[in-house]
């Protein structure tokens, strides 16, 4: 379920932005084998962006040692309310997804 | 933890594996605070809410005219009020039960064909997982209080209690095998007694839940299934009067509890 | 005979009762895979362990445990097997389910619920701690013969012990119990360590 939803919260707290969002998608390490034996293949996120009002905050590359339906929690400085912050990520496959929120 | 290991490797002995219990105990608690705080279970929610307004079967309906038992379409609170008895099926149903029941009449669809799938992975996960968690949501902060007046309900939380205590496959385990006695562990899992309201009420205030270990929703379906299997025994059908009477036998222990789930779990 | 009547007379309720249980769930359960129908019928152990709640009348315990002991078939010579295969027997928890392939080697599931080899930290507790088991008692011929026949069914000793007869059900073969005793009575063994 790569095409799967996102969910987002951002609240600010004392001139610091809380951000957690939640992605839905498998994370294959390209280890595990399925119930027959077979390699899963390799399928993971690779590419985390995350932008304050259309600006680039944060520009991350991740690994496939991260859980499935990976969460992630970060803070901003500044930003305040209403503010929009959207998230978008792109896996190994090319495939990608992204939500956006207004900062409460 | 690593230097501890060392000292128990020179000292060994039933106090090192004592304290080691203890630490990983802690550990797990830990642990558990943690995913508990960044649960996948919104996402189940997410997806569970599209599809009870998504028209789907032979008459092309959603099932936003189902009734869970407060009328229809009326979802806030179902869940805490589950399971009960539904005059127009005359029985007792849970969650599970009651959207099988309204997936057939209402949107048509072959009772067969839908139940063959009601148990997901991480890969597919199951529509009644999804649905489960969206529905069961919507009952957060509402005190669990399933039916117990009817004559059927009260039938059939007779027949939950019978059950629990049955002793039968090829193990000879009843339910209280494994649950019957406080402070007892399966390996390094904990086991409720839930027969007893104190145990029962952490149990039924946040199933369904996420399970962290295989990335999916797992319903109180499937748990009585799951137990049946580890049991020995042979398998429940999806949605039958057992299954009903053990999940209102366990939801009317743990009555009261105020809904805090879906929950998350390791 | 006194025993019989007094235990019609203290669970002749209970007892219908279980007979609704038998019929509800050979309507409500299906076969599946090994797990096969004939397991939802209770046998005598186990329909007097539900009607007394694990609380057997005195003399009607005795009687059964007698003929539950008759049931354990000792095989011929040493019952010590190899600990080290009874240590991997006592870690495997799978056997008799409808998900576990029919004919494969099963396990004892020891370590569910009891404590065996130090290094082992992951233990249940629903039985009690078999730490030191042989470095306690020894490991004579009585001893060997005491822990095969509690593993081959332990209602022999305990009419309603919560542990599966797992020679007498058909989860372990004779090879493997003679393990399991090694596990518990070697001197090598780690449980004795």
């Amino acid at each position: 379920m790569a095409a799967g939803p996102m969910k987002m919260r951002a609240t600010l707290n004392g001139g610091v932005t809380d951000v957690r969002v939640l992605m839905t998608h498998p994370m294959e390490t390209g280890q595990r084998k399925d119930p027959d034996g077979k390699l899963v293949p390799l399928h993971f996120i690779q590419n985390v962006t995350v932008k304050l009002n259309g600006r680039t905050v944060v520009e991350s590359q991740i690994s496939q040692g991260i859980s499935r339906n990976p969460v992630f929690t970060f803070r901003l400085k500044g930003g305040a309310k209403g503010d929009r912050i959207e998230v978008s990520w792109i896996d190994n496959h090319g495939e990608t997804n992204q939500t956006e929120t207004a900062v409460a | 933890m690593r230097k501890f290991l060392g000292f128990c490797a020179v000292v060994g002995g039933g106090f090192c594996a004592a304290v080691l219990a203890q630490d990983a105990k802690k550990e797990i608690q830990r642990y558990q605070q943690m995913i508990a705080e960044g649960s996948p279970v919104e996402l189940f929610e997410l997806q569970g809410e599209e599809l009870w307004k998504k028209p789907q079967g032979p008459n092309k309906v959603s099932l936003e005219k189902c009734d869970l038992g407060l009328g229809a379409g009326v979802v806030k609170g179902a869940y805490a009020r589950l399971p009960r008895y539904f005059k127009d099926a005359d029985r007792v149903m849970d969650l599970e039960t009651r959207l099988l029941h309204c997936m057939v009449t209402l949107q048509g669809r072959k009772r067969e064909e839908t139940a063959a799938r009601v148990f997901g992975s991480a890969d597919r996960p199951s529509e009644m997982e999804s649905l489960s968690a969206y529905i069961a949501a919507q009952s957060r902060g509402m005190k669990m209080a399933p039916g117990l007046s009817h004559p059927k309900e009260k039938e059939a939380y007779a027949m939950g209690r019978a059950l629990y205590f049955h002793r039968a496959g090829a193990w000879d385990f009843s339910c209280a095998s494994c649950h019957g006695e406080e402070g007892k562990r399966i390996r390094m899992q904990d086991l409720p007694v839930l027969y007893k309201p104190e145990h029962a009420r952490p149990v039924v205030s946040t199933w369904p839940a996420y399970r962290v270990s295989t990335s999916q929703i797992v319903t109180l379906q499937w748990r009585m299934n799951n137990c049946y299997q580890q049991m020995r025994m042979p398998e429940p059908d999806f949605g039958s009067d057992t299954t009903v009477a053990l999940i209102l036998f366990l939801t009317a222990t743990g009555k009261d509890a105020p809904y805090r789930g879906p929950g998350t779990k390791r | 005979m006194k025993a019989r009547v007094f235990y019609s007379l203290a669970f002749i309720a209970s007892a219908a009762f279980a007979q609704d249980v038998t019929k509800v769930l050979q309507r409500d359960f299906h076969a599946r895979g090994q797990a096969t129908m004939d397991r939802v019928v209770q046998d005598g152990v186990q329909r007097v362990c539900t009607e007394s709640r694990d609380r057997p009348p005195a003399e009607l315990a005795k009687s059964l445990e007698a003929d539950q002991m008759k049931t354990i078939a000792y095989p011929s010579g040493s019952l010590m097997g190899d600990w080290k295969r009874g240590e991997s027997i006592a870690q495997n928890g799978r056997g008799l389910q409808w998900t576990d392939k029919p004919g494969a080697a099963a396990g004892g599931s020891c370590y569910n619920c009891h404590q065996l080899s130090p290094q082992e930290a992951s233990f249940g507790t629903l039985g009690p701690s078999l730490r030191q088991f042989g470095k306690l008692r020894g490991n004579g011929q009585e001893i060997q013969r005491y822990v095969y026949g509690k593993i081959y069914n332990a209602k022999a000793y305990n009419l309603c012990s919560q542990m599966p007869r797992l020679g007498l059900s058909g989860t372990l073969t004779e090879e493997q119990i003679k393990d399991l005793v090694a596990l518990l009575l070697d001197p090598d063994s780690p449980v004795n360590r």
